[in-house]
């Protein structure tokens, strides 16, 4: 009994955060099991509000476990078991969109702001930049007169 | 008769809005000072008549008036006190009313404080904000009327879910709203500044404040609600990704590229367009929040109502109002744009290259957030968002941010060189460099992600404190160290004090999301397992009772580091809701937190216990109230909120304000 | 030209709201079946105590269109939805049952107080096949024509204005494709 929960611990430790998982559920093979907990965690649970097959209590959602253990067993990969519920529950099972013409948007998002973003700052400080390198023009008397004044009575916060 | 007064004092803070909303601007136009000083009285009046209306409905929910309709959905003869008068936001009504009530209170700040204000830019503030006012009572009273009577008047409430009645709940949504609504102030200015055709130093000096005060509440808000989170749900998790939550992080994301932006602005004269364009941003952020929560046009644990008749009101609403600030930015921010230079390398390009940043963060979420509605609405897919997107963007993006961020206060402004920056950080670069290589060889290959995760709160921290190090002039001859330490202004201290809070958070999540060790298995009292270097035994497993709830609770035994001690988790069952919430036990140390969570098994007479070991999760947290409170030095700095005095002479040029 | 830079919010911001708008008609939490104009998937089903002999199979799908509804004794919904099933019996439609995730004798039970409105009964208990149909719960109904291909899936029970709507005229156009 020990040795099985010791390396239950180990094959957590590997897998991340144990969530909804019972422990009758769980596959004697550490290595199968891990993978098994990599794979629950990157499928929705579709009758839940935002939550993974992995932390879900749901009775589908232990359903679907129990398949993506069964598949595993069987030999699939990871890529294959994932296709096998996504044809059945579709795309929205998949917490990570795929990518595809569809995504492209999505998945560009911080380069589409970085990069002409950043573009376009640089333009705007080589421009600035340029003016700022040049001497600042003098007071004149006027403005002069009125720095003295600010000076003398202290007036700058 | 208490609803009746709130609903009265609604219906007149209504009209006072619009009021508010109307003669000021016109006033403002004509230049009729009678106009404008009207905007102030009803201003004032309406925050009175909105006072009143919550302190009704709040009265209500704590005398237990079960004939107002909403009391009777929320409230409960057994609900303790706290959760009574909590639950006056704990539904939708309420919680829009809760809304207006703060939109109110800072009308009449506005009216208030504002006096020392251009009588015109006062005006022009207070009618944007008395149109946004009169817009959320609107909402209010024509579809979600927090007043309506029920009859026959039930003999006792359903009462509040369970999930809410928890000292978090207390906290959480008022601080949020004073970050969400706190914006509309930056809004209202925004769009006051744009009507006028210009921006000058007092306004920079106005918004910093009110933009500060909204970005602390916000970060406590949000930190709360990842608190909250991991201690109710029951399985640990601090952050889902989950929509509401990120209709928070976008304000906050936004609301700190403000605050920066309004920084330059007010010392530099610089960024004048920017800070505009963020104003109306962040604002339009929150106003879109709310439109997330209430409309169902996703699903959410947090959705408050599922009601797209009210979402449509919302939406039209922030069509017109973020529209209309959009379309005049359009027209007039062209011509107002400043002559204040600076060079590629100086502390305004740093920040405007960590506004850029921030940006990108936040079109990230918002895309993430919303994809799904974009995609159904195009062709009827059905594609889902979840954390393993935001892990690939978010998460790579917010790297670089980081490095930044320690480069920015210790820039000069205007001007500075590579190397000179450099030299001023050679200290936090070599402790950084360090510790990234000793994280290296202690954690091994597999986990040098983590070694550069904890090395970046190290930068964070150590360039925050080398900020205070020149600034004492440590290490430099001749310096008068105690009296520079003693004259240190807040606002240095809290620049300093915020980044390293930063800094705290990064390295509490990067522990957390490295380290966590988990387990799951089923005992039977007297079983004894070991976890996390402990001895973990279950004690008893028996019966409990609360005072609107029935247990099933596990009591534990943890030995075997320091003095043994005891832990308890239970399952909870509210008869009057029917519903179930698992109660974790959690045991804070100084390095982690232990977390326990049971549930029922399959095996007679034993339990299911899930047992986590969560490493510096409490750095998360702590490291956002130690943003909050830096943020709070720099508010406290009597230089940011003196007000311009008001000159008789030639107006405030931009740029003249020194400090 | 450095105009445009400042209409680029306003230009985003109303696509934005437009898209949230239609939104706003959609309902997020209705997923379309994966297994529409597919043929049903291959399974082979014992019956319910005690004719478990006779049972339901993917091969029974042919020839004419027909329903699959999908029930279970702890369903709620399913027995609102129940009386109608009858009246759609009576009428001469084919409604076959799929038992999901349910004990065999509890639904069998279930049947006996209540009437049987269906042709062939699956008794599905571990939910595998409901699996194979992409079912998310009970009651769900499928509509499949006599090629023995999916059309159509309703979630929920059925009402009167979803058969008159939606139902009816899917079954009498597949009615005579076939």
């Amino acid at each position: 009994m020990r040795r099985l929960v010791l390396g239950l611990v180990c094959a957590l430790l590997m897998a991340g955060p144990a969530a909804a998982v019972l422990p009758e559920e769980q596959l004697a093979d550490p290595v199968l099991e891990a993978r098994a907990r990599e794979i629950s965690q990157e499928l929705r649970c579709v009758v839940c509000q935002n939550q993974s097959i992995d932390d879900s209590d749901a009775p589908l959602a232990a359903d679907l476990r129990a398949i993506v253990r069964e598949r595993l067993t069987a030999g699939d990969t990871n890529e294959e078991v994932m296709a096998y519920i996504v044809a059945r529950y579709g795309n929205f099972v998949l917490l990570k969109p795929p990518l595809d013409l569809q995504t492209i948007l999505l998945w560009s998002a911080p380069l589409l702001v970085l990069i002409p973003g950043g573009l376009g700052l640089a333009l705007y400080l080589r421009r600035r930049g340029r003016a700022s390198a040049a001497e600042p023009t003098p007071l004149t008397a006027e403005e002069q007169r009125t720095l003295a004044d600010i000076l003398k009575t202290g007036d700058a916060p | 008769m208490s609803a009746e007064i709130g609903q009265l004092a609604l219906i007149l803070a209504f009209m006072l809005g619009l009021v508010q909303g109307v003669a000021p601007l016109v006033g403002a136009h004509r230049g009729d000072s009678v106009l404008m000083s009207l905007g102030r009285a009803s201003a004032l009046l309406q925050m009175a008549f909105v006072v009143l209306a919550f302190g009704a409905l709040a009265t209500a929910y704590v005398t237990m008036d079960f004939s107002v309709e909403l009391v009777a959905k929320h409230s409960h003869s057994t609900q303790p006190l706290p959760y009574r008068f909590a639950a006056t936001w704990g539904s939708h009504e309420g919680s829009m009313l809760l809304w207006v009530l703060i939109l109110a209170l800072h009308g009449g700040a506005l009216a208030f404080f504002g006096r020392s204000l251009r009588e015109t830019l006062q005006a022009r503030v207070l009618a944007v904000q008395g149109l946004l006012s009169a817009a959320f009572i609107g909402f209010s009273l024509f579809t979600s009327n927090p007043f309506s009577r029920l009859s026959p008047i039930p003999l006792d409430g359903t009462e509040l879910n369970p999930l809410l009645q928890d000292p978090g709940l207390v906290m959480h949504p008022p601080l949020l709203y004073l970050g969400y609504v706190g914006f509309s102030v930056a809004f209202a200015f925004a769009v006051a500044a744009l009507i006028e055709g210009r921006v000058d130093a007092a306004w920079a000096r106005w918004v910093r404040p009110w933009v500060l005060s909204a970005w602390i509440s916000l970060t406590i808000g949000i930190a709360l609600g990842s608190w909250w989170a991991y201690y109710e749900l029951g399985w640990g998790g601090w952050w889902f990704w989950d929509p509401v939550e990120n209709a928070s992080l976008m304000p906050w994301l936004m609301g700190t590229a403000l605050l920066h932006s309004a920084m330059v602005l007010e010392k530099r004269g610089a960024l004048i367009s920017w800070t505009i364009l963020l104003s109306v941003l962040t604002f339009s952020l929150s106003m879109i929040g709310t439109f997330l929560v209430r409309s169902g046009v996703l699903t959410s644990v947090h959705a408050f109502a599922v009601d797209p008749e009210r979402g449509a009101y919302i939406l039209v609403f922030i069509l017109i109002a973020t529209g209309a600030a959009l379309a005049l930015y359009a027209w007039r921010a062209p011509a107002m744009r400043t002559g204040a230079l600076f060079s590629p390398l100086s502390r305004e390009a740093g920040i405007t290259l960590n506004n850029l940043f921030l940006l990108a963060a936040t079109a990230t979420v918002f895309l993430g957030t919303f994809y799904p509605v974009f995609i159904d609405v195009l062709n009827g897919d059905k594609i889902s968002v979840g954390p393993p997107y935001y892990n690939m963007t978010f998460v790579p993006l917010f790297i670089p941010l980081l490095v930044l961020v320690a480069f920015g206060p210790i820039l000069n402004w205007k001007r500075d060189t590579v190397q000179a920056a450099l030299v001023r950080l050679r200290w936090p670069i070599i402790i950084t460099v360090a510790a990234a290589g000793i994280g290296a060889l202690a954690f091994g290959l597999a986990k040098l992600g983590a070694a550069l995760g904890i090395a970046l709160g190290v930068w964070l921290v150590a360039a925050s404190f080398m900020l205070l190090v020149r600034r004492w002039g440590l290490g430099r001859k001749g310096a008068e160290t105690g009296r520079l330490i003693r004259t240190t202004p807040l606002a240095v201290w809290g620049v300093a004090i915020a980044h390293a809070g930063l800094g705290v958070s990064t390295i509490g999540i990067t522990a957390i999301t490295a380290w966590t060790a988990s387990e799951v298995v089923t005992m039977v009292p007297g079983q004894t397992i070991e976890f996390a270097g402990r001895r973990i035994t279950l004690d008893a497993l028996g019966a409990a009772t609360g005072p609107n709830y029935q247990a099933e609770q596990g009591r534990f035994r943890i030995e075997g580091q320091g003095r043994p001690f005891l832990m308890v988790s239970e399952k909870r069952f509210y008869p009057s809701s029917q519903s179930q919430t698992t109660e974790a036990g959690i045991h804070g140390e100084a390095m982690g937190n232990l977390y326990i969570s049971v549930g029922e098994s399959a095996t007679p007479g034993a339990a299911t216990v899930r047992l986590w070991w969560h490493p510096l999760v409490g750095w998360i947290w702590g490291g956002a109230m130690i943003m909050a409170l830096g943020g709070a030095l720099s508010l406290s700095d009597r230089r940011l909120r003196l007000a311009m005095p008001a000159r008789k002479t030639a107006p405030a040029k931009t740029g003249e304000a020194t400090a | 030209m450095r105009r445009l830079g400042f209409i680029i919010p306003i230009a985003l911001f109303l696509m934005v709201a437009a898209a949230l708008g239609l939104g706003l008609r959609r309902d997020p939490s209705i997923l379309p079946s994966m297994l529409i104009d597919r043929p049903i998937p291959v399974f082979d089903l014992p019956g319910l105590p005690p004719s478990e002999a006779e049972g339901l199979a993917s091969s029974d799908f042919s020839g004419k269109p027909v329903l699959l509804n999908v029930f279970a004794s702890w369903c709620v919904a399913c027995v609102i939805e129940h009386p109608m099933l009858l009246r759609l019996q009576a009428q001469g439609v084919t409604i076959h049952g799929l038992d999901w995730k349910d004990e065999p004798a509890a639904g069998a039970d279930w049947l006996a107080q209540r009437g049987n409105p269906y042709t062939l009964i699956g008794s599905d208990p571990r939910g595998r096949t409901g699996i194979d149909f992409g079912v998310t719960g009970a009651p769900e109904t499928f509509v499949i024509d006599g090629h023995g291909r999916v059309r159509y899936r309703h979630v929920g029970p059925i009402t009167p204005e979803v058969w008159s709507g939606t139902l009816q005229p899917m079954l009498d156009r597949l009615e005579q494709e076939t």
